[in-house]
């Protein structure tokens, strides 16, 4: 078989700390995106029901046993799930949810980076136009950093989610880097 | 000795810290001032009156205020790449160690050369250069123009690259405040007890406004007192965000509004880490304008002298910096407030020779010689005012000595911002000035003085006020009790100009404009006030006209006969004061300006000591030198003939990749493609040529037919974004009855060519399964598994002309399968090629990309006509079929190779017959891309060529016109297929 890197370029992900801030890449969570076929929406929603999938309002993410979602856009998902247990996750979801849906396998086109801090908004007012401090946990948005498109997602007060293009995995981490350290 | 005109502490309690004390240098020489400082404040107290020249006369000038409206006192700050021009000494914060120079003089200061344009006023009016200057006309260029912009700047700059850094970032509030007087403070009070969210703004570093520069009280406290305890309270509230140092530069569409913070500017360099400062964009339910008012002068001869600056300034000066400019200071008003500022003065016991007050009646100031329905007539002193002469109501003209003069002609408010959006500011005969019309920014309401409210009650209240009815439409309640203020009544007698005597008074003192310069303009009928503006560049100057503006229009008027408000104004645009480039630039600058994107092979073509190319944001291996080659064209060479010869390997990843899914696929790719794709048998890809909406060729690439509902789209690199963003635009509205999904898995894979004899041995290597020909044919397509079992797609396609397959495995296994592929490849001496090597053997093939995909090019003119179907509708298909698009001698693809195989050619270069003269209608056409071809031995090109696939055979040549001078070399036109034009090998 062959080795796997991260998207930071490691054989392992790494963890930055700036201050009371913490960057963690996520290595070992799998992606895929599911679509609801044109007039399927019934059968979709009773297979993913079926399947353990917490299908998310728009602009939220929700967290399930096996599989977690956030909404990407009218009648669209990106579902997470352990990469240990579901490397492959669009086969394994396209089995579940049959010709309902599109499942297109998407773990390694984005970098994930759970971002920690006690304060997150001096960060976040700085990168992004979202007005993430008056959202509530479980918010799920696509916005902007550094002229990168972007999934946030706010797990908590002191904790989000960022999912960024894999190949500018490290610019965007840079844009991080740089403004955390302009706010120490 | 130090700081001679500060007012002693008996006396005055300004706003300084007099414990501390602050040194710093003006033009080399050291000073000292206090915290709490502007340098303007601090050259005031050690009696520097003279601070600058002005833009075209080289005058002497010195501050004419104390706020961000100055027009004289610009000068440089710090040294060395951090060097700033322009900047307004009477904002520049005081800190130890600044360093500030004069500007736009030589060779001193006091003594500037350039003063001679001062004698030579007369041939320096207004619009001299649009009369002057027009002969001989070669002399405009190359000699007027550079000695009359080296004669008239500004500052300089340092030329070096800018070390700080600057931020950017967005904010949301509930209400912004622009302005942090006491209408915005009140506003603030009210609306964040209330629990509004509130952002409160204010360009000083010291917010309070005009309550930190006057003496009355707002309830029992003075008003600086008063501003300190709200600051306090304000800064308490969790909803509250105070932001001094930040100027609201503009009003743009839905509540945004544009500010900079300047950070570090009040250090001598920012802390590490930090931005010097930051652009917010503020996004606002509701915007308060609180931004003050503007005092105006009034223009007489020689009102430009240093010492003669705006009365309250004088008194800011005084109250809240402690500073007395000069020892006998005299007052020239229109209204009351000019006489606050005698009253002040002489509290703080400064000698106030004379009051001149142009109205005549009411009561006379106790104490002080109060000589109504005078004017001040002239001024005298070359470097510092020495004396002034008045116009007694006998008409009689004394001379008083006065080493300051204070002059207020009324208040302008501030409505700036009001008016980005176009809305006309409207006249108001009452107060003698332009305040906010209607029709301004939606949601943004002006208060206090920028409404015309001028007394401290009138502002506390219409901020209260005005927070209030902003709560109430949020859903909140808000409720508030005014402080005692003062509330007394607006008294003026509007005076623009002295009419006397026939020197200059000058309205615009930046830019030199003076009453004559109006008067000169209305003379030659530019009477709109936008072409009397432009004319006589009143306004224009860095300080956008604050001070000078509503003078400008008012006299504009005089002559004109008319009103002020049926003269109206000039147009406010952002931003309200100038901004930093810097600033604008944020974060994006040098290496840093965007983002970079790296392929899956990046980290190993590092390690081989790769040469990169930027496409769009991918760097991508441009070719990999080897020890002993010295040139380029070694590598590259090297790279195709090793291809050609046995196996190459490419980095093919930054190729868009499109996942289409949906029971309709086919029939929306059969609209979106020229040809067919419906009847693409699963398991196998298809060469696609997309069309515009005009015909043109938009885009090309492979099509893989994964699964019944599901397929692959390939696009070029340059054009995954736009045919992404192009499907979706199709899939959501031309045909959203269609069943299709779309999302891009560019970034997801890692896609490897592999082409060459030896392509299919080395993949073999790898593949779990059989890929031989009768296994997997050519364009052929599948999920398999390499590597004993991760899985994996393989393409049997080809871009090189060779046997070729691109194979792809999920991106994180992408660094080790290019190790992998080249390891299998050692035996058969394969290699790993660039961007390069894959335009050699494109071109050799003559297979289009960035050169011939231009946008201007159908699919005829690229020998690909017969790919667009009759047979079904799709994008562009019926304008591609436009008469004029398929005429017998348009353009059409072709292959040039130099007669003289030694013979050079260019790219660009137009074709012209053999005994054609080298004239534009003779042109053929152009050479689209050219490279040199190892494998033929010379250069090569792709071109289009007028009637081309008429012309094979013949001789032409190829000229470039660009360059030190013109290369003509002969040619022969060929196919644009140079290697294995049946294809043979792509198919072994």
């Amino acid at each position: 078989m062959l080795n796997a890197l991260t998207a930071l370029g490691h054989d392992a992900p790494k963890t930055i700390t700036i201050g009371d801030l913490t960057i963690t890449e996520r290595f070992d969570v799998a992606l895929a995106s599911v679509a609801v076929r044109r007039g399927r929406d019934k059968d979709f929603a009773r297979q993913a029901k079926a399947a353990g999938l917490p299908l998310s309002r728009a602009s939220t993410a929700e967290t399930g046993q096996v599989y977690s979602t956030f909404w990407m856009t009218p009648e669209m998902w990106m579902v997470e799930a352990s990469f240990a247990t579901h490397e492959d996750i669009a086969a394994i979801l396209k089995i579940a949810l049959g010709d309902a849906a599109s499942v297109t396998e998407q773990t390694d086109a984005w970098v994930r980076f759970d971002v920690t801090a006690p304060n997150l908004t001096p960060l976040l007012e700085r990168l992004s136009n979202v007005d993430l401090a008056t959202k509530p946990a479980g918010f799920a948005s696509r916005t902007a950093i550094d002229h990168l498109g972007v999934y946030m997602i706010k797990q908590s007060a002191t904790e989000i989610t960022l999912y960024g293009p894999r190949a500018s995995a490290q610019s965007l981490l840079h844009a991080l880097e740089v403004t955390a350290n302009s706010i120490l | 000795m130090s700081q001679v005109n500060r007012i002693s502490a008996s006396l005055s309690n300004p706003q300084i810290d007099r414990v501390k004390t602050l040194n710093f240098t003006f033009d080399g020489k050291a000073f000292t001032g206090h915290p709490g400082d502007t340098l303007a404040s601090a050259l005031l107290a050690n009696n520097v009156q003279l601070m600058g020249r002005s833009f075209k006369y080289h005058r002497p000038r010195g501050p004419l205020s104390a706020g961000s409206e100055e027009p004289n006192a610009l000068v440089e700050l710090r040294s060395g790449a951090r060097q700033e021009p322009n900047t307004r000494a009477t904002t520049a914060e005081l800190f130890e160690g600044l360093e500030a120079r004069s500007q736009n003089r030589w060779p001193s200061l006091t003594f500037d050369a350039l003063a001679i344009n001062d004698k030579l006023n007369a041939f320096f009016a207004a619009g001299f250069y649009y009369k002057t200057f027009m002969w001989p006309a070669a002399f405009w260029e190359k000699i007027y123009e550079p000695i009359i912009r080296r004669a008239a700047g500004l500052g300089s700059m340092s030329r070096l690259e800018d070390p700080d850094e600057y931020d950017k970032g967005f904010l949301h509030c509930d209400l912004l405040i622009i302005g942090a007087g006491p209408a915005g403070l009140m506003a603030a009070l009210t609306a964040g007890r209330a629990g509004l969210r509130v952002i409160l703004a204010d360009e000083d570093f010291r917010m309070g406004g005009r309550l930190n520069a006057e003496t009355y009280t707002v309830g029992d406290q003075t008003g600086a007192d008063w501003t300190v305890g709200t600051v306090a309270e304000l800064s308490s509230l969790p909803n509250i965000r105070l932001m001094p140092r930040t100027t609201i530069l503009g009003a743009f569409d839905h509540g945004i509004y544009s500010a900079v913070e300047r950070v570090s500017d009040h250090l001598v360099k920012p802390l590490a880490g930090k931005p010097r400062q930051t652009l917010w964009r503020i996004y606002s339910a509701h915007a308060m304008l609180a931004g003050g008012a503007t005092e105006r002068p009034i223009a007489f001869e020689n009102n430009d002298r240093p010492c003669i600056m705006l009365a309250a300034s004088l008194r800011t000066y005084a109250n809240r910096w402690g500073v007395s400019v000069g020892d006998r200071v005299a007052i020239f008003t229109n209204n009351d407030d000019g006489l606050r500022t005698a009253t002040d003065l002489q509290a703080k016991g400064v000698d106030v020779v004379a009051v001149i007050d142009n109205r005549k009646g009411g009561a006379l100031l106790p104490g002080i010689r109060h000589l109504q329905g005078a004017e001040v007539v002239d001024t005298q002193g070359r470097l510092g005012l020495k004396s002034i002469m008045i116009r007694k109501p006998d008409g009689k003209i004394e001379t008083i000595e006065a080493t300051a003069l204070g002059v207020s002609g009324g208040w302008n408010p501030n409505v700036n911002i009001t008016s980005h959006h176009r809305s006309k500011p409207q006249w108001r005969d009452d107060i003698a000035a332009f305040v906010p019309g209607t029709g301004g920014p939606q949601n943004l309401v002006a208060v206090g003085a920028a409404a015309g409210d001028f007394s401290t009650h009138a502002a506390l209240k219409s901020g209260a006020e005005a927070a209030q009815k902003i709560a109430k439409a949020l859903g909140k309640k808000a409720s508030f009790t005014l402080p005692l203020a003062e509330d007394a009544p607006i008294a003026i007698a509007p005076l623009w100009h002295v009419q006397s005597g026939k020197g200059r008074a000058w309205i615009d003192q930046q830019n030199d404009v003076t009453v004559k310069d109006i008067k000169l303009a209305h003379q030659e009928n530019f009477t709109s006030v936008e072409h009397m503006k432009r004319y006589t560049t009143l306004g224009m100057a860095t300080d956008q006209g604050k001070t000078s503006s509503v003078i400008g229009l008012a006299i504009m008027a005089e002559l004109a006969g008319q009103t002020i408000p049926e003269t109206g104004t000039t147009i406010y645009r952002p931003p309200y004061t100038p901004v930093a480039i810097g600033a604008l630039g944020g974060r994006s600058r040098g290496k840093k300006f965007k983002p970079f994107r790296l392929t899956p092979s990046h980290k190993w073509a590092t390690e081989q000591g790769a040469i990169f190319v930027e496409v769009g944001n991918w760097l991508r291996t441009q070719w990999i030198p080897r020890a002993g080659e010295t040139t380029w064209r070694q590598s590259v060479d090297r790279e195709v003939l090793q291809t050609r010869n046995s196996a190459g390997i490419c980095d093919v990843t930054t190729l868009g990749k499109i996942d289409i899914q949906g029971t309709d696929v086919g029939l929306f790719l059969d609209r979106i493609y020229a040809n067919t794709f419906s009847t693409l048998a699963i398991g196998k890809c298809r060469y696609g040529l997309m069309l515009r909406e005009d015909g043109m060729v938009f885009d090309d690439g492979t099509t893989a037919r994964m699964g019944e509902f599901e397929y692959v789209m390939t696009t070029t690199t340059a054009n995954a974004l736009t045919v992404f963003r192009h499907l979706e635009y199709c899939r959501q509205c031309l045909w959203p009855d269609l069943d299709v999904q779309l999302i891009s898995t560019t970034e997801a894979w890692a896609q490897y060519s592999v082409a060459g004899p030896n392509a299919r041995k080395l993949l073999q290597k790898i593949v779990d399964q059989d890929i031989s020909d009768a296994a997997f044919p050519y364009m052929g397509a599948g999920n398999i598994t390499v590597c004993g079992g991760l899985r994996a797609r393989l393409f049997r396609i080809s871009f090189s002309g060779e046997l070729a397959y691109e194979i792809a495995v999920p991106t994180r296994y992408g660094d080790a399968m290019i190790r992998r592929l080249v390891e299998a490849g050692a035996e058969f001496d394969a290699v790993v090629y660039g961007t390069e090597a894959l335009g050699v053997m494109r071109i050799e093939k003559g297979h289009v990309a960035g050169g011939e995909l231009n946008g201007q090019s159908s699919a005829l003119n690229m020998g690909l006509g017969k790919m667009v179907s009759k047979k079904k509708d799709s994008i562009g298909m019926a304008m591609s079929q436009r008469e004029g698009m398929n005429v017998a001698n348009g353009y059409r693809l072709v292959g040039v190779k130099p007669v003289d195989p030694a013979q050079k050619i260019t790219a660009g270069s137009h074709f012209l017959e053999i005994d054609a003269e080298n004239t534009a209608a003779n042109d053929g056409g152009w050479l689209t891309s050219k490279v040199f071809s190892p494998h033929i031995g010379c250069d090569i090109a792709l071109g289009y060529l007028k009637a081309g696939d008429q012309k094979i055979g013949q001789k032409m040549r190829v000229v470039n016109f660009l360059g030190s001078g013109v290369v003509d070399t002969e040619v022969e036109i060929v196919s644009p297929h140079f290697f294995d034009p049946e294809g043979a090998r792509l198919r072994a």
